[in-house]
């Protein structure tokens, strides 16, 4: 009986649609630009972004007393924006070395973007009531317009990156190589951080600024196990994002109350775990068959060369 | 414009990380079609003087040019091969894609590299012996392979000027031999090739020019008047280890103490 109500949602219910496909639209945002932050080991800074971004949210609510999501994104954005430029600033002025910069910032921005949230839950304007939603994703409170935001901006970094498809593979492998061939190579690195932080700013509403980096890194992992490719692991990576959405949005509108952001994560932590366990060439299971057949080959291979040793 | 005698000028080159300067005051000039070597201990700028020649770390003081004209005005006659451990070698890409890296800088904006650039590609792995693995991924590559898609793709860069960081770095005898003949057939037709070398033994047989340095220039031009054993022992100081000149020339004769174990050590790091 689940199944078939399960099926009746997906095709009758226009709310869930919605929900459903913003949630596509996010999986598919950030797990394409996940990639190339992954392979340029900056899985880390998704999570910095993430957790800067609330403060920008709460903020853009404040001054402009207004729910609009183009407005809250926009205010996410320029404060995850703030936050890679804190997190690069030190880098670059002190001794402190990135991994201890971004956790400083990402804990700082967060604890400030709190502040913030209570602040405003104090104020008598009943417009405030739902802000929170952005701490663990609500994909429930999902509108058309937002999801037309969600597709326009993801819309957008999409094709941005595949108009610069060629400069970011060189600037995810080899960036000296690249500024030696004259290519501005900063600006790019300026640009790809900022598609990540659309990116991430998509998927704030459904999966919250708790867990949102999770959606960076999850789904480009397990799309690496599948293929040697850059161009099939953005294709994979995409497409396990905007399954895990879906199904994280399903199972979270059958019980009552449970935040999308959870429920998402885990559909994706379920991919990465079939994936690391099964993909044919890395996959665990399969190395660890391959390595009993060949201890087996080996085994009997130096039986039979040591008896024919012994016949001599 | 080619046949002009200086293929690289430096003029006064400085670097400094903080308070400590890496390069100081370098001069150079190299012909143009010669081989030259950069020898030096380690921690003696060999990197780092490429590096500021191709403007990948900014100098605090000098100029760079390029066949008579500043480097950036230059660019494209500037192929750079860096030392092979600087890059992820599990990246998912293969390697004619690497190969075809090469040509990213004149493909231009918002374009694809097309059949041309697959050919220039091949073309280049055909150089390098490595036409059979164009489509093997990276990771499946041995060091001496990965050195020799590094240098593919700076050969299709079809530059005037290359610039090779340790191209001798971990490869077999074999790949050496292979590497070394490929670099004399560039500068037999004209092209000038810089490598940070390492061993010392091989500088008169392999290169027709060396610069030696220690953050400071020691001494530059032709193999046959510079390397000598007072220059070596003013680049590496007291640390020489020479081998007694009047015996039969041993295997090691200018193999250093402190050379040697610094690379040991560092095949240990980085295996």
């Amino acid at each position: 009986m689940i199944s078939i109500s399960i099926f009746d949602i997906f095709l009758f219910d226009y709310t869930f649609r919605v929900v459903a496909l913003g949630a596509a639209i996010l999986g598919i945002v950030s797990g394409a630009l996940g990639c190339f932050a992954v392979l340029r080991k900056q899985s880390l800074i998704g999570d910095a972004i993430s957790h800067a971004a609330l403060p920008g949210i709460v903020l853009a609510f404040i001054i402009f007393r207004s729910k609009a999501p183009l407005l809250l994104m926009m205010g996410a954005i320029l404060a995850g924006w703030a936050g890679t430029i804190v997190v690069m600033a030190i880098v670059q002025n002190t001794r402190i070395k990135q991994d201890s910069a971004l956790g400083f910032v990402l804990s700082v921005f967060f604890g400030f973007g709190l502040v913030l949230l209570t602040f405003v839950q104090r104020l008598p304007d009943a417009r405030q009531a739902g802000l929170d939603r952005f701490l663990f994703g609500q994909a429930a409170t999902m509108l058309e317009a937002d999801v037309i935001t969600m597709a326009a901006l993801g819309g957008v970094a999409l094709l941005l990156m595949g108009l610069f498809w060629k400069e970011f593979k060189l600037l995810s492998f080899d960036v000296e190589f690249g500024a030696s061939l004259g290519l501005p190579m900063r600006a790019l690195d300026v640009l790809l951080t900022s598609l990540l932080v659309v990116a991430i700013v998509i998927g704030l509403q459904s999966v919250g600024v708790v867990l949102m980096s999770a959606m960076v890194v999850a789904p480009a992992a397990a799309a690496r196990q599948w293929t040697d490719r850059l161009g099939w692991m953005v294709l994979l990576s995409a497409t396990f994002g905007a399954l895990s959405g879906i199904s994280g949005v399903l199972v979270s509108s059958l019980l009552p109350r449970l935040s999308t952001g959870p429920t998402i994560v885990l559909s994706i932590s379920l991919i990465v775990v079939v994936s690391l366990l099964l993909a044919p060439q890395r996959g665990l299971f399969w190395g660890w068959v391959r390595h009993r057949q060949n201890r087996e080959t080996l085994w009997f291979g130096d039986l039979r060369t040591r008896s024919g040793v012994n016949k001599k | 414009m080619m046949n002009d005698t200086k293929a690289i000028e430096v003029f006064d080159l400085t670097v400094a990380y903080r308070d400590t300067p890496v390069l100081w005051d370098i001069d150079l000039e190299v012909p143009s079609g010669t081989l030259m070597a950069i020898i030096g201990p380690n921690g003696a700028g060999k990197t780092t003087l490429i590096k500021a020649i191709l403007g990948l770390i900014r100098p605090a003081a000098g100029q760079v040019l390029i066949h008579g004209k500043p480097y950036l005005e230059q660019r494209r006659l500037v192929g750079y091969v860096p030392q092979r451990g600087s890059v992820d070698w599990d990246f998912p890409t293969d390697v004619k894609d690497v190969v075809m890296m090469g040509r990213y800088g004149s493909i231009g904006w918002l374009r694809r590299p097309d059949r041309a650039h697959e050919t220039q590609a091949m073309q280049a792995l055909e150089k390098v012996g490595m036409s059979e693995f164009a489509d093997r991924q990276i990771s499946q590559l041995s060091g001496g392979q990965q050195q020799r898609v590094f240098l593919a793709r700076a050969l299709a860069q079809d530059a005037q000027v290359y610039f090779m960081d340790e191209p001798f770095q971990g490869v077999d005898a074999t790949t050496e031999r292979a590497i070394v003949s490929l670099l004399q057939d560039l500068r037999q037709v004209g092209k000038t090739v810089v490598v940070v070398h390492h061993d010392l033994q091989t500088v008169p047989e392999y290169f027709d020019w060396v610069t030696l340095m220690n953050v400071r220039r020691i001494a530059s031009g032709p193999v046959t008047q510079v390397f000598n054993e007072q220059n070596l022992r003013m680049t590496y100081g007291g640390r020489v280890a020479f081998l007694n000149q009047a015996s039969v020339p041993a295997p090691h004769q200018y193999e250093l103490e402190q050379d040697y174990r610094d690379k040991t050590t560092w095949q240990e790091t980085r295996p």
